[in-house]
């Protein structure tokens, strides 16, 4: 049961990911990509109807996790309290930016909007992948499953580590480009914005780029990647599907059609996030200084009763969810 | 007190009485806009699809806010109170878990068909739309008070051994007895505030002769739902969360109405300021026996004082929980009678003209707001000095690890950021206000 509560859990993650991740990805290159109102009118217009839909995923996500491990719950967002409350204010800020830009036609208080906007979307990434390289690399868990993290500390995941490392740096720089990626094929099939492909054909490199690097440090640094991997050679399949998405995208950057390299860039985070959970499981934070203090599926889950009940209302919920958005999307799906 | 236990206690109040100045708006709005839509549906008139749209405008501003305020509540479970959400989470996660599902998708889902698609759908689906909103954030009501109440009075759990608080019914956790009165008493209120701040705006277009139309449209009903809801706040729901504190919480009842001593024949304090050291009321105006009567319905009967509870039980800020519940009730009392009096104008015909009147509901706008601040300070600090009344304390539930100087940085950030967010909400709703129903503006 906790098994499958932790695959519903990163299963919402992911898609929260997928979703919320064009939006974010789209947002920060507006700026860039629209060079007059037109151009970031459409941009914006290809996002507004969607991107709060796709934020309730990162709120559903946290209720369930909040009542399927209450314990990692409470241990992870103490710990992380500072760069929670800042992804918090990012939040804030992004969502008042998009929402509040149309009230007045003005070049000016639109600019500043605009600015913050991007720059909220961008630093939300870059977040992101900082909090994911954090979750991987461990933290400085102790006897109780506490811990508290200072932003930084001397930039090395090794010895007393704080949220940003070279490691977390460079996941956060992969969040980012990886969803810059997304955000632009988004862009690529849902506006006619000139500038969106020929952009994510450049970013590809990069997102290639990284992720062999992060792949290399991730190995180096987490050994339980590499032993689940030899126990359950099965798990071989995530990386797969991530890699062959990458090279996807590449090959469908080439022809006319615009949705399916947005679909294998989905692919590809659906692959990257999924070998990371298959990688560190079943700890869901372990610990890098005393591996036996690693909060695990196990030791953060609540009671049998409590699981099995939201599992019933769970569903359904979720059948009901998904239904919304297929309607919505399809409702929209003539918008650029 | 613990500097780090006041900060995070500090924190979680201010980003909450910040957050719910925006739900409390848009959900007796999103009723009074589903009426709206019906009439104009049934009616086939287009000024009332007119006034909906208007009121759609003020309902996306509020809105925008209500969710961006909304997330850090969540988290703070997690950041602020982790030995609370370690304990308990098994339980409240469900609640919060059970908001996210079925009504978050829900709202945002047909939010954006109702403020961008009227033109995609028929009059019938935006009526759909509109009343879907309405729903989800209903339902979202519903499972916040249910997590509250589960925190008033804990019901449907086992502890472990490990000291952790198990869920041992769903249903028992939502069907908790302190969930009806409360989830009604709340919703009305916000149908209150709704309303008010509707018949505000009509009084300011009649006062100012402009938009008279749509003004006349907004006065009457704010003014009949607002009457019809002011009362329902006293009676039952008010009554109801009354009796269920005299019942499951007889020690807050005690200092809400500043009872120091026990008696047969318990009186209402009407005014007076409670002077806790001293254990008494000064300068009271009294109701005799009233509060014995409204509480058990016999004027004789006995009502527990603070003495008869060790003070380590007592609320711990009896003299703000004192006056928080008054204001409340003083407030809502205005309210009846202000919008019952305007009500009777209305039915013979003499609102629109009777500037004192209009005047007076012009500037009733900020009280519902404040009574229901108050309304809920009465309901959190009369909760203490419990975090889980009779299970867990507050002083029990806060962070360990999160030290003062950390929760001072974030909550000084909470107030510089929500600081600019009232200034520019105030900004962009009087604009709206100002500009007036009819042509939309750039959206």
């Amino acid at each position: 049961m906790e098994t499958l509560w932790f695959m519903l859990v990163a299963l919402m993650l992911a898609i929260y990911v997928v979703l919320d991740g064009f939006d974010l990805g789209a947002g920060a290159l507006h700026l860039f990509l629209g060079r007059d109102e037109e151009g970031r009118k459409q941009i914006l217009g290809s996002i507004l109807p969607f991107w709060d839909g796709n934020e309730v995923w990162l709120l559903a996500a946290g209720g369930t996790l909040y009542f399927a491990f209450p314990a990692l719950y409470a241990s992870s967002f103490s710990g992380f309290y500072l760069p929670l409350m800042i992804v918090l204010w990012l939040f804030i800020l992004r969502g008042i930016s998009i929402e509040f830009r149309n009230h007045i036609d003005s070049p000016l208080w639109k600019q500043v909007w605009d600015t913050v906007f991007a720059g909220s979307s961008g630093l939300l990434l870059v977040f992101f992948g900082a909090a994911l390289g954090n979750v991987v690399r461990g933290v400085p868990l102790d006897t109780a499953g506490e811990f508290f993290l200072p932003l930084w500390t001397d930039f090395t995941p090794n010895g007393p580590t704080g949220i940003l490392d070279y490691y977390t740096i460079a996941v956060g720089v992969h969040a980012l480009c990886a969803l810059l990626l997304h955000g632009a094929l988004w862009l690529g099939y849902r506006t006619r914005n000139p500038r969106a492909i020929p952009l994510a054909a450049r970013l590809w490199w990069v997102v290639a780029a990284l992720t062999a690097l992060t792949t290399v440090l991730t190995f180096a640094i987490q050994p339980q990647v590499a032993h689940n991997l030899e126990s359950k050679p099965w798990g071989f399949v995530f990386p797969a599907i991530a890699i062959g998405s990458l090279l996807a995208i590449r090959y469908w950057l080439g022809k006319p059609e615009r949705l399916r390299p947005f679909l294998a860039s989905a692919g590809y985070l659906l692959g990257m996030l999924t070998s990371a959970a298959f990688g560190i499981y079943p700890y869901v934070l372990p610990s890098n200084e005393n591996l036996a203090n690693g909060l695990t599926i196990q030791n953060t889950a609540a009671s049998g009763y409590g699981l099995t009940v939201g599992l019933a209302w769970w569903i359904p919920g979720m059948m009901l969810a998904t239904g919304y958005f297929v309607f919505l999307y399809r409702r929209f799906a003539k918008a650029a | 007190m613990d500097s780090a236990l006041t900060l995070h206690r500090l924190h979680f109040a201010f980003t909450i009485t910040f957050h719910y100045i925006f739900p409390q708006l848009t959900m007796g709005l999103a009723l009074l806009i589903v009426i709206l839509k019906t009439m104009a549906l049934r009616s086939g008139n287009q000024h009332y699809n007119d006034a909906a749209r208007f009121w759609a405008r003020i309902f996306a501003i509020n809105f925008a806010l209500g969710v961006v305020t909304g997330i850090p509540m969540e988290f703070q479970f997690g950041t602020n109170w982790s030995r609370f959400s370690k304990a308990a989470g098994g339980v409240i996660g469900q609640t919060l878990a059970l908001e996210g599902v079925y009504s978050f998708f829900l709202e945002s889902s047909f939010l954006g068909l109702f403020l961008y698609g009227e033109k995609r759908l028929s009059p019938k689906a935006h009526w759909a739309a509109v009343f879907l909103v309405f729903l989800g954030s209903w339902l979202s009501g519903f499972f916040i008070i249910a997590t509250d109440a589960w925190m008033q009075h804990p019901v449907g759990y086992t502890i472990a051994p490990d000291g952790s608080i198990q869920l041992s019914s769903f249903w028992a956790l939502l069907t908790n007895p302190w969930v009806g009165w409360q989830y009604l008493h709340n919703m009305i209120g916000s149908v209150v505030t709704a309303s008010v701040v509707m018949a505000s705006t009509g009084a300011f277009y009649l006062l100012q002769h402009k938009h008279a139309g749509f003004g006349r449209t907004f006065l009457r009903q704010g003014v009949i739902a607002g009457a019809i809801a002011s009362i329902l706040m006293i009676f039952p729901t008010g009554d109801g969360q009354g009796k269920n504190i005299a019942h499951y919480q007889p020690a807050t009842l005690a200092a809400m109405e500043g009872l120091f001593q026990t008696e047969q024949g318990a009186p209402i304090a009407i005014l007076g300021q409670p002077d806790v050291p001293n254990r008494r009321l000064d300068n009271p105006l009294l109701v005799p026996r009233a509060l014995s009567f409204l509480t058990y319905q016999r004027w004789e009967a006995e009502v527990k004082g603070l003495n008869e509870f060790p003070e380590k039980d007592w609320p711990d800020n009896i003299g703000l929980l004192y006056f928080s519940y008054h204001i409340m009730v003083g407030l809502g009392t205005i309210f009846i009678a202000v919008l019952t009096f305007a009500a009777w104008l209305l039915g013979r015909g003499r609102l629109y003209e009777s500037r004192p009147l209009l005047w007076t509901l012009m500037f009733l706008f900020p009280f519902p707001y404040i009574a229901t601040t108050f309304g809920w300070m009465t309901a959190e600090l009369g909760r203490q000095p419990w975090l889980i009344h009779g299970l867990m304390r507050t002083s029990e539930g806060a962070s360990a690890t999160v030290s003062a100087g950390n929760t001072l940085f974030t909550l000084l950030g909470f107030l510089g950021l929500y600081a600019i967010l009232g200034i520019l909400f105030l900004f962009l709703v009087w604009r709206e206000v100002e500009h007036g129903p009819g042509e939309a503006q750039s959206h």
